[in-house]
């Protein structure tokens, strides 16, 4: 298994701040990877970079081989990466559908003139548009109506949704950004089964994620992160042994082993 | 258009609203009912002064469902807006003067100006947020009015008269008041109709993902500054085609009709009609446009009153008339249950 997205010795500083610094990690494809750590060590500035929110001030980013450091968020999301944000980013007034399909505009199909004139190129596009979105909203196991604003919709199927929009982004690279925060335990059973169904296509996923049983189940590497530095790497078992690991967690190291 | 696959995709509503006037709000047919009630007001009233109401009104519309395409859908605030359709007004009436062309030769010019002026006023405030962008916008209205006033090339502040009409094709004079206002509805319909669909399509969505979170769409690969770009484009089309029909309307153009409270009225039109939804901002037009006209009776006091029910309006619906609901299609319940109980499991 090749690395598809590799991260080199990546650092980002907020002024005098340095949210991250050297951190460095691969991911391949059909593995699930988790970044953990307290609270602000850096984990979402992490994030931010790799997809291009920030701009790195040091470090590679590559994917596939590519070098895709510090370019335009569109751009890297084109080249392959897709996200969730930690604070659910849906489009509140639009239809769930609606939301799905917004993972799918890079699959053009149609074109400006092409709407006006509703040509036979435009309803099959629109057609595949409204497919692939009910498919994908049946992949990540959503029941919920479908054509109605997303706002209505419970917490937790927003999260769903966020998941399905990234999904029909269909690229290599899947980086969730606490998937399980807010949820119940079944909907965290249906996620854990829904993070190994994503694995089986072929994509590689990286998770922030708090819930320490759900990240030592799901994930076959740790990368654990405190005050923007990375302390630790290693499967889960040597995660849990490792002493700088336990002494970052603070007294939590019985959360740890839950 | 066996292709379309709309058939089988397309159930009964669930979830949408049922009551019997959103029902004729949102059924297919009710553009082609305006389009027929447009058609038929010259039969009813066909007085030169209700003409001139009518055309004024039309183009009207042609703008304001330009508006939507920049504020509606994309959501950028622009308060400067009728300054594109002085720049397709002056580009159409010049040319037409100068070369003694009737006004449709002069599309092609109007195209390309209206275009650039889309990128003028776009590309410097792609990376403007709301209140910032309102401002530029503000000050490119002011800029392209006060320009007009001051070069000869554009007649200064008597501005340019002695324009040609739209065509000439032997006897069939298309200046003519009810002859002109019937192609200034035909192509004002085609516009809205064209603009309605660029709202449901794959660039239509993109706009709304712009407006509603700018960070979601980008991290989706949606280029947001390209995205924007268009919007502006689109509008600035939309109101240059609008600057066409008003110099060949009035035969004469002059800053006076470029001023802010020009921009600002048709900005009322989309949000009185409802941001987003072409339907509603076609009513909010016509509402903003022939309102005046009919409460003239109260002489002095009418705009006092057309005020009051503006007000009262964006009292009782703050959203407008008839705002964009989210609304679409279910799948059909035999094709949902069953990959969706696959999913769940």
């Amino acid at each position: 298994m090749s690395a598809v997205l590799e991260v080199k010795d990546l650092q980002i500083a907020f002024g005098g701040v340095k949210a991250v610094d050297g951190l460095s990690f691969e991911a391949r494809e059909n593995e699930i990877i988790a970044v953990i750590g307290p609270n602000g060590a850096g984990k979402t500035s992490a994030f931010n970079c790799i997809t291009g929110f920030y701009k790195p001030t040091g470090g590679a980013i590559s994917l596939n081989g590519k070098d895709i450091t510090g370019k335009r968020p569109a751009d890297i999301a084109a080249a392959g990466i897709s996200r969730t944000f930690q604070n659910l980013r849906l489009f509140p007034d639009l239809t769930v559908l609606d939301n799905v399909r917004a993972g799918m505009h890079l699959y053009g199909g149609q074109n400006w003139a092409d709407a006006i004139f509703h040509t036979p190129r435009f309803k099959r596009s629109e057609a595949h548009y409204t497919d692939e979105a009910h498919r994908w909203l049946d992949f990540v196991g959503y029941t919920g109506p479908r054509g109605v604003p997303i706002r209505n919709l419970a917490y937790g199927q927003q999260k769903q949704v966020e998941i399905a929009r990234a999904l029909a982004r269909k690229s290599g690279v899947l980086l969730l950004d606490e998937p399980a925060a807010g949820l119940n335990y079944t909907e965290k059973q249906g996620l854990l089964s829904l993070c190994r169904r994503i694995r089986d296509l072929g994509t590689a996923i990286v998770l922030i994620e708090h819930d320490m049983g759900l990240v030592m189940e799901l994930s076959e590497r740790i990368v654990v992160m405190n005050f923007g530095h990375e302390i630790a790497e290693g499967t889960p078992a040597e995660v849990k042994a490792n002493p700088a690991v336990i002494e970052a967690y603070l007294g939590k190291d019985e959360e740890v082993e839950s | 258009m066996t292709e379309n696959v709309d058939t089988t995709l397309a159930p009964k509503k669930v979830g949408a609203p049922q009551s019997f006037l959103s029902r004729v709000f949102e059924s297919r047919q009710l553009g082609w009912v305006a389009l027929g009630i447009a058609l038929l007001a010259p039969f009813v009233i066909a007085t030169p002064y209700a003409l001139n109401v009518m055309t004024t009104a039309a183009i009207f519309v042609l703008l304001a469902s330009g508006l939507n395409i920049v504020v509606g859908y994309c959501g950028l605030l622009d308060l400067g807006y009728i300054a594109f359709m002085a720049v397709g007004a002056y580009t159409s009436g010049i040319i037409a003067k100068a070369f003694e062309l009737p006004l449709v030769f002069t599309i092609p010019a109007v195209l390309v100006m209206t275009v650039l002026a889309g990128l003028i006023i776009g590309a410097p405030t792609l990376r403007l947020r709301s209140d910032y962008l309102a401002i530029v916008t503000l000050g490119f209205g002011e800029i392209t009015r006060i320009t007009a006033n001051n070069l000869t090339i554009t007649g200064g502040p008597s501005g340019i008269f002695g324009i040609p009409g739209l065509f000439e094709v032997g006897d069939f004079d298309s200046q003519e008041p009810a002859v002109f206002y019937y192609i200034t509805v035909l192509v004002v319909a085609a516009f809205v109709l064209a603009a309605a669909r660029l709202g449901k399509s794959r660039l239509g969505r993109a706009w709304r993902f712009v407006r509603e979170d700018e960070d979601a769409a980008e991290a989706m690969g949606i280029h947001t500054y390209k995205v924007k770009l268009l919007a502006y484009i689109f509008g600035a089309i939309w109101g240059g085609f609008g600057g066409i029909l008003f110099a060949a309307h009035l035969s004469a153009v002059s800053p006076q009709s470029f001023i802010f409270l020009q921009s600002a009225l048709v900005l009322m039109a989309v949000v009185l009609g409802g941001m987003g939804n072409m339907r509603g901002v076609v009513i909010g037009a016509l509402v903003i446009s022939l309102l005046p006209e009919l409460l003239r009776d109260l002489s002095d006091y009418r705009y006092l009153a057309f005020g009051l029910l503006l007000v009262v309006v964006m009292v009782f619906r703050p959203q407008g008339f008839w705002p964009a609901r989210g609304y679409e299609p279910e799948r059909r319940k035999m094709e949902k249950l069953d990959p969706a109980l696959k999913g769940a499991s």
